[in-house]
This record gives structure tokens, sequence and C-alpha cells, in this order.
């Protein structure tokens, strides 16, 4: 397994991603595998999926196309002068499961977050051939210097809880569940007992 | 009696709220760089050095250590020989709010049905205590919800008995696997009444990380529940590795003969807080 490594220029000698995913390149990603992702993301927490559904159940279209695009859990903080974002690592993504499953449905191709997912959102990923990945919470500024780009898509009225679009270079994540079903949390504890 | 104008009580809470975003105190650095010398080669030790790079990162650049700037928590420690001259309640959320605003910090506080958001981290949750002396210190804990949203309280009957108090903690923090942020900081609250044992378990967040209890059996049910977390736990952020938890403090009080009250208040190891001394 190829291990996070921090250099000044970004995190090194692991796997390279481009955004938004080739689905034939996401589907040879295993649960355990460090990648480091380069382009556009869209993200979104408690509000705005809850926003995202209630336009699904009005019969509205989305604001933005989710199919073949990564969702980042996350609700960064302001940007200060002369950045493009504050802080911003991943929210934990368990309150997000309520609505998963419907968005994988319209082709969101990944997700990313941290912590464990529930049954209904691994079948989920699994029947849509969908990944999670876990961004390294609670290294908000770290991240931030991943990230190159950042404009408010839609639900500017929610602050931190609008969609934004991120430009990402070289953002460290890991794979935790994958098209095959692998779940490296499950892994890891397995490994333990 | 001494006499501190409000103004002043306002301008502090406002640097507590900025300085705590973006600079971890020694105490918890300490105990990451502890268990990251404890790692061999492996995810888990290359997340803890991330951590402290974030730490770093933030100090230097002055952004928050993490997004989740919190829900300001404010222990005000009143000397009953001090008079404010203005409006204590008043100040110390003016305080907060001026501190979220100018310190670019996020608001993340709504109304909890229509989920509606202030728009200026405000309220503050305040605890007072009066006690003796001239001065007012007070303690700023943004508290992310992450690990807030993992803790849990419960009523044990008097039977459950210490095995009862330690696989009630235990369990508790393993369920919560990697959603609160870990290696963080376990606060138990064992006793007084149903709130006494929530708040217990708060304050204990703020003692020195790892320092035990001074009375000697309560040290021991810090070390053997530590100890069993780490034993069965998911480790770094559900990475594996030896330290799920970097620390258990215990606070407790005396109880109703009918009750044995728990509270486990979870940290992440984002943990910040500043305080002052009027």
């Amino acid at each position: 397994m190829s291990l996070l490594r921090y250099r000044p220029e970004g995190f090194d000698g692991i796997r390279e991603l481009r955004l938004p995913f080739d689905s034939q390149e996401l589907a040879t990603l295993r649960a355990g595998e460090m990648v480091c992702l380069s382009g556009r993301l869209y993200t979104g927490r408690d509000q705005t999926h809850r926003r995202l559904c209630a336009l699904l159940d009005a019969g509205q279209p989305l604001p933005v196309d989710l199919s073949g695009q990564l969702l980042y859990y996350v609700g960064p903080t302001p940007a200060p002068p002369g950045r493009v974002v504050g802080a911003a690592g991943p929210t934990t993504s368990y309150r997000m499961d309520a609505y998963t499953p419907r968005l994988l449905a319209l082709g969101l191709a990944a997700t990313m977050g941290k912590g464990p997912r529930s049954q209904a959102v691994r079948e989920a990923m699994q029947r849509h051939g969908a990944v999670y990945f876990a961004a390294i919470g609670g290294a908000g500024a770290l991240l931030s210097q991943c990230i190159v780009n950042s404009e408010v898509v839609a639900f500017d009225d929610a602050g931190p809880e609008a969609l934004f679009r991120f430009e990402v270079e070289r953002f460290p994540a890991i794979v935790i569940n994958d098209v095959a079903g692998g779940d490296y949390y499950e892994m890891v504890l397995a490994a333990r007992r | 009696m001494k006499t501190i104008e409000a103004a002043v009580i306002c301008d502090a809470v406002r640097r507590l709220a900025v300085e705590a975003a973006s600079q971890l105190e020694p105490d918890i650095l300490e105990a990451l760089t502890r268990a990251r010398d404890r790692e061999g080669p492996g995810l888990a030790r290359d997340v803890l050095d991330a951590l402290m790079l974030n730490a770093d990162i933030a100090s230097r650049e002055k952004l928050p250590v993490c997004q989740d700037t919190g829900i300001a928590v404010l222990f005000v420690s009143l000397g009953q020989e001090v008079r404010v001259n203005g409006d204590l309640e008043a100040a110390l959320q003016e305080g907060v709010r001026r501190g979220y605003a100018e310190g670019f910090l996020r608001k993340s506080v709504c109304d909890p049905l229509v989920r509606k958001n202030t728009g200026t981290n405000l309220p503050a949750v305040i605890h007072y205590e009066v006690v003796a002396g001239d001065r007012l210190a007070i303690t700023l804990l943004p508290k992310g919800c992450g690990s807030e949203n993992m803790s849990a309280l419960s009523m044990l009957p008097p039977s459950a008995g210490k095995e009862g108090i330690v696989s009630f903690v235990v369990d508790t923090v393993l369920a919560a696997h990697a959603n609160p942020c870990p290696p963080g900081i376990v606060g138990v609250g064992i006793g007084g009444t149903f709130e006494r044992a929530a708040l217990l378990a708060k304050k204990a967040l703020l003692r020195r990380v790892g320092a035990p209890h001074e009375r000697q059996d309560v040290a021991l049910l810090e070390e053997e529940m530590l100890k069993e977390i780490n034993a069965r736990g998911a480790g770094v952020h559900g990475f594996g590795g030896r330290t799920s938890m970097l620390a258990v403090h215990v606070e407790f009080f005396p109880t109703h003969i009918a009750s044995l009250p728990v509270a486990v208040n979870i940290q992440c190891h984002a943990h910040r807080y500043k305080r002052v001394v009027l």
C-alpha cells in the first residue's frame, strides 16, 4: 500500500486521479488505497443535501449535474483576504446517509467525508459502482492548501452549507468503500480481531 | 471590590475566540507527538504527521486548525469580589460574535428545528460559577460537533458498578469509530444528577491532556478505560494503529443513593481552548 507522504509541493508518491472520474479508472480503486485528486468537485453538507432532495421532491432540476462527479462533505470557513478558501476538511458522512442513495441513483460517482457509511449507502454504492473516500478529518488548514479555486454554485444563503465548486490539486484521500464491496474500516477492525 | 469594564471582557473574549481557532495548546500537541512516536510505519503514523503539519500551517498562516470552528462554550468563573461595570452576559456574547466575524471563523449555529443559521455563531453556551476572590477567569472551548454528536449519557443502576461504567464509556467510544476524528479526549462525568454528569464530562476535557485524576482509584479507572479503548478501537481516524484515544479524563461528584449517572463527552484531536484571567 502506498502511503501518505507530504512534501512542500504536495502529497507525493501516491496514485494520482483526475476529476471528474473516468468510470473505468474508478472501478480499479481498492479499499485502503491512498490517492491524490486533481480537478473539479462539488461540495455539500447537511442543508445542501436537504435542499437538493427538496428540489427532487418538487420535480425541479438540480443546480448542477452530479453525474460522474465527486461530492465532498465540507462546510469551509470563510476565505480570509488573499485566499480562495478557509479551512476545508471533511465533515462526518453518516449525516448524509439518508440522502446519498438518491444522489447515487442520479449518477453521482463518488462521495468524500469521514467515518463509516450505513448499510443502505454501501449497498447503493455497489449497485451504482460508486466509491467512498475519507479525507483527513481535522486537517482543515492543510487541506486548504490543496484547493486552488472555490466558487458558490447554489444555496448562497446557506453560508458554509452552500454548494461550492472547488478546484483541487493533489488533494489526498483514502479509498474506504470500493466498487467491489471492499470496506477499509471493516478491514482494519477485522485485522484487529 | 475590583471593577472590570464590560468592554475589557468583550475584547478578551474576542481574542480568545480568534486565537483558539488557529493555535493548539502545547498539551494536545505533545500528546499527538507521543502518539505519533508510538506508531510504526503506516497510515496511522502518516496521518498523525499530517495533523502536526496541519497545526503548524494553521498557526503560521492564522487559518483555523479545523473548518468546524465550533459552537463557543464558555466557562466563566466570577470572583465574588468582582464588580462588572456593564452587562457581563452581553459582553461575553458580543466578544464571541466579534471574534468569529473578525477571525473569518465559520458561523455554525442554527435554529434546531428550522435549521436556519443565526449568521453570527451566537448564542454561545455559557456556564457561570461564582467563586471566592477578585478574579474573573474565562475559558473558551470552541466545540466541534463531529465529536459532540458521539457523546452520550446513561442513568445506570447502582448495581452496574465500576464494570457498568467502564463498559458504557468504552462502548460509547468504540461505537463512535472514526466519526469524532480520533485520537482525541474522552471526558467522563460520573455521579451528581443528569445535568451535573454532563457538565462534569465537558469540564473534564479541560484538564491538561493525559494528567491523571488526583484520586488514585479514579486515575486507575481512567487508565483501565484508555487501555481497553486503545486495545479494541479502530485507531487513528479508523485506519488502525495503537492510539484510538489520547486520554480519558474522569470527573466525579457524589450522587443519590438510587442513581449512577455517567456522561461521556468526546473531543476530537483538534482540541482547542484558550483561557484568560482578568
